[in-house]
């Protein structure tokens, strides 16, 4: 921020790339990708998230600081997400596993 | 307030704040502000997200279901305007800084308004209203239809994270239209320039993350996948 | 930036009385008081709300004591009963201890102790209050037409889909206070970033400072998912239909765990604030250096994170599963050692300090013992076997209450009587403080230690009736509260009567260091009519023992 103004080539080309993306993702659903089309889904937003967050919300230009306070809460929303899943998706696992046999169950489940 | 011998030897511009010792302290303040505040609404809405990636995860082929009932077309349409608002957000921004006339940067604060208030109608005109009528939303008149077999009875969920996340996605932009009005204002009374626009920049941060929210609201309601060998 | 000395009166123009102004008598209209920007009066505002809240909900525990003396109860029919333990815990928990330290005592000090002369958003902090008094608002609304039953906790389905009690104002309102308190938070962590007074880095800033800050932090992350729990629960209650309803599959778990992803740091919300005074008391007391100033400003910001990582303790036996549960017992008991270590901290700053016993120090005394054993009993909770028992039974109320009562409540008396004498420019009869804070010592432990054994032995917590066998001990317990309710009437006349009678302090009765203490008390609006440029560690008294003043 402090001073630095954007030049408008870059808003518009920052708009562009998001059309495209924009295009890509809702082209994408119309394709079977099995597993993958969630994936590619959610990679495709969180590219325009970060084109919107460095360019428009000019965080590029910004203080570290900004930058930590983002992924802080960012971090804690992931943090929400797995401790939860974590109970949600392993309420019906069987009796206790062996240890050893636990990380493959682990792998299992989430998979 | 201070009448401190410190505070009139300096010049301040118009807009400073005398808690604030310089205007740069006062603009990096108000920014980092802004950004705490952003931080709040990611845990605000991801309480939603995170909710709907457990239902998700538990009936996906629920989802899968409601996300097919659900107008692609105006999806996309919808997420080109809202990121094209904020483009001609980022324009007012880049007016004032670059030191434009007043009308200049009215005319892209009003354009965004423009583009927000097509989103909102788009929504509320075309898609709800066509949900209500084939009773899709729920505690509405929500009718589980056999077509879905087995996965039917969780569809309702799907709805109900679709109205719950829309609806508070187009609160935040009803509450942000009034806020981009008054932004309009100060800037035909010619208080945003090179020096001072924090007010404009801080608007925009908050816009930005509405059009983020949506960013991916509109993968995870409207393609959740099934749609292969439609149009 | 100004780098001149420190010149207390030099802009301090008598007023026609010849008194000198302050933040207090540089305007007495009631207008001056509600539309202020000046964070001081703004304290004050929020001390008194605070306080209105605080005589509320302990009305509420006095009438289930008195309820508790016979084991079918006496005093209100079971249904009233739960209502009663709801609004005691509602409004305890989000109209008093959450904001309780951090908008009285912060918003007081923070500015002061960095050298600020108010807060980064003085009108976003004025707007906090009216906030709190809305969200206070619904609360008493939802208590005034008919109450809440479903315990502060709000557990679906039966708040979402059975209750026929008054559930949507009191989501309302703790959603609205919620929001009160992330303004406070916002306010404080930008504050604390960019407006510390020339040669005052982090390191060297008073450590309840830190605690600010690491409280702030939670602030920010945490009420945001009560707010949007509250949203959800609300439609679910208005629309008949949502995502806990069982019936379309929704599980109410779910709303447990977004429940105490907030309620849990909300806790910490309640304690850190107190830990931080602790840190000023004890330091004050025995005119010493803290005992590894890193460690405990540290402690402060991992409890922060580490709180987030823990949730899941409160539902072991809810229905959470095993694994989870395995994960999230872990991980309590590493919550508990950023705790431990501010208390071994504070007991090493005692060692060889020069201790003296005002009421202040008293307070600061009570809460390292009790603060312990609340913390200490919460490792029986966190551990998987023994919570099994324990979950749902007094034990865990005796064990929060001593950190809520014993803990953070005595440190709020605490920091309320040290820091008096520069809020109000007066000093309170110490003889009276002292007496009370033993009043209260004796009144908290026989109100909540017998709850200790009553949980072991098996009482169930949240019950209008309890069997005969557990009437010696409820009787004691409500003995206790009956002496606690007046050990906190008592400071609450004493320090009403010394606004207007007692003595005049001087800019430093204590003899404590600290920014604060080199304004006049009252301090003028302005706090410092230049800002002082700060050399000293904090709390950097002589290592020898000194003499403490009396103003």
């Amino acid at each position: 921020m402090s001073g630095h103004v954007v030049p408008v080539k870059t808003y518009l080309l920052i708009f562009f790339a998001l059309m495209i993306l924009t295009i890509a993702t809702t082209g994408a659903a119309f394709v079977d990708m099995g597993i993958w089309n969630t994936p590619v889904a959610l990679a495709i937003a969180t590219a325009k998230m970060i084109l919107v967050v460095l360019f428009f919300m000019h965080a590029k230009y910004t203080h570290g600081l900004t930058q930590v306070v983002i992924l802080c809460g960012f971090f804690f929303l992931a943090l929400l997400v797995a401790f939860t899943l974590a109970d949600e998706l392993t309420r019906h696992w069987g009796p206790q596993p062996h240890a050893w046999s636990a990380i493959l169950l682990l792998a299992r489940g989430v998979f | 307030m201070a009448d401190s011998a410190v505070h009139n030897a300096h010049a301040h511009p118009p807009g400073f704040a005398h808690q604030f010792e310089t205007m740069d302290q006062q603009r990096e303040s108000a920014t980092m502000g802004m950004w705490v505040f952003l931080v709040t609404e990611i845990l605000f809405f991801g309480g939603l997200f995170g909710s709907y990636i457990v239902y998700r995860a538990l009936y996906h082929d629920s989802f899968e279901i409601g996300s097919n009932l659900l107008n692609i077309k105006f999806g996309a349409v919808n997420t080109i305007v809202l990121i094209g608002s904020s483009l001609t957000m980022a324009l007012a921004i880049h007016a004032a800084q670059a030191g434009k006339k007043a009308r200049e940067q009215m005319m892209w604060l009003l354009l965004t308004i423009l583009l927000g208030a097509i989103f909102l109608a788009l929504k509320f005109t075309f898609e709800w209203t066509a949900d209500y009528h084939e009773h899709l939303i729920p505690g509405f008149g929500f009718v589980v239809r056999p077509e879905w077999g087995a996965a039917g009875p969780h569809v309702p969920i799907f709805f109900c994270f679709y109205f719950f996340m829309t609806g508070l996605h187009a609160t935040h932009m009803i509450v942000g239209i009034p806020i981009l009005f008054v932004m309009t204002w100060m800037a035909s009374r010619n208080k945003f320039n090179a020096d001072y626009n924090a007010p404009l920049e801080n608007t925009g941060l908050y816009w930005h993350f509405v059009d983020i929210v949506w960013i991916f609201l509109f993968p995870l309601l409207y393609l959740v996948g099934g749609r292969w060998g439609t149009h | 930036m100004s780098t001149a000395t420190l010149d207390i009166h030099a802009h301090d123009a008598p007023l026609p009385s010849g008194e000198r102004k302050n933040y207090l008598n540089v305007d007495h209209s009631v207008k001056s008081w509600l539309l202020t920007y000046d964070h001081k009066r703004i304290a004050i505002l929020y001390l008194i709300s605070i306080t209105l809240m605080f005589f509320v909900g302990g009305l509420f525990a006095v009438l289930m004591r008195v309820h508790l003396i016979e084991p079918q109860g006496f005093l209100v029919a079971p249904e009233n009963y739960n209502k009663l333990f709801t609004m005691h815990g509602v409004i305890m928990v989000f109209s008093f201890l959450v904001p309780s330290i951090p908008a009285t005592l912060g918003n007081f000090l923070v500015p002061m102790m960095i050298g600020a002369r108010d807060l980064a958003f003085p009108k976003l902090n004025l707007m906090s209050w009216y906030i709190y008094v809305i969200g206070a608002a619904f609360t008493l609304y939802s208590v005034i037409s008919g109450g809440v039953d479903t315990g502060w906790t709000f557990y679906t389905p039966y708040s979402s889909s059975f209750a026929h009690t008054q559930v949507v104002p009191t989501a309302i309102g703790v959603f609205i206070t919620g929001f009160s308190s992330i303004l406070t938070g916002l306010n404080f962590i930008v504050t604390i970033h960019k407006m510390r007074a020339p040669g005052l880095n982090w390191f060297r800033l008073p450590l309840f400072i830190w605690a600010m800050y690491a409280t702030s932090v939670i602030f920010i992350l945490g009420t945001p998912v009560i707010a949007v729990t509250m949203f959800l629960l609300g439609l679910e209650r208005l629309l008949h239909i949502g995502i806990f309803d069982p019936a379309i599959g929704g599980d109410p778990i779910l709303f447990q765990h977004l429940f105490w992803f907030y309620s849990h740091p909300a806790v910490y919300i309640m304690i850190l604030p107190g830990m931080g005074v602790m840190s000023e008391l004890i330091t004050a007391f025995s005119r010493k250096r803290i005992f590894g100033y890193t460690f405990v400003a540290f402690s402060s910001l991992a409890i922060a994170v580490i709180s987030f990582l823990v949730w899941g303790h409160h539902m072991f036996v809810t229905g959470q599963s095993v694994y989870a549960g395995l994960i999230f017992s872990v991980l309590s008991f590493l919550v508990a050692i950023p705790s431990a270590i501010k208390v071994f901290n504070w007991t090493a700053t005692l060692y060889k300090g020069s201790i003296s016993y005002e009421a202040p120090m008293l307070y600061a005394l009570g809460f390292i013992g009790l603060f312990t054993m609340g913390g200490l009993t919460g490792l029986f909770l966190a551990s998987l076997a023994t919570d099994v028992h324990l979950n749902g039974t007094y034990f865990i109320v005796a064990h929060f209450h001593y950190i809520m009562v014993g803990g953070a409540v005595m440190a709020y008396l605490g920091g309320l009587h040290f820091w008096w004498p520069k809020i109000t420019g007066r000093l309170y009869p110490d003889a009276w403080a002292r007496f009370a804070a033993l009043v209260i010592f004796v009144g908290f432990n026989l109100t909540f230690f017998p709850q200790f054994v009553l949980g072991y032995l098996g009482m169930p917590r949240r019950y209008a009736v309890y069997p005969l066998e557990f009437q010696t001990l409820n009787v004691m317990s409500s003995a206790g509260a009956s002496i606690l309710g007046i050990g906190y009437l008592i400071p609450l006349i004493y320090l009403i009567w010394s606004f207007k009678y007692g003595p005049s302090a001087g800019p430093n009765p204590w003899g404590a260091k600290g920014l604060e203490w080199t304004t006049p008390s009252p301090p003028p609006t302005e706090n410092f009519p230049t800002i002082p440029v700060v050399t000293e560690q904090a709390y950097d008294y002589a290592q020898t023992t000194g003499m403490v003043e009396h103003g």
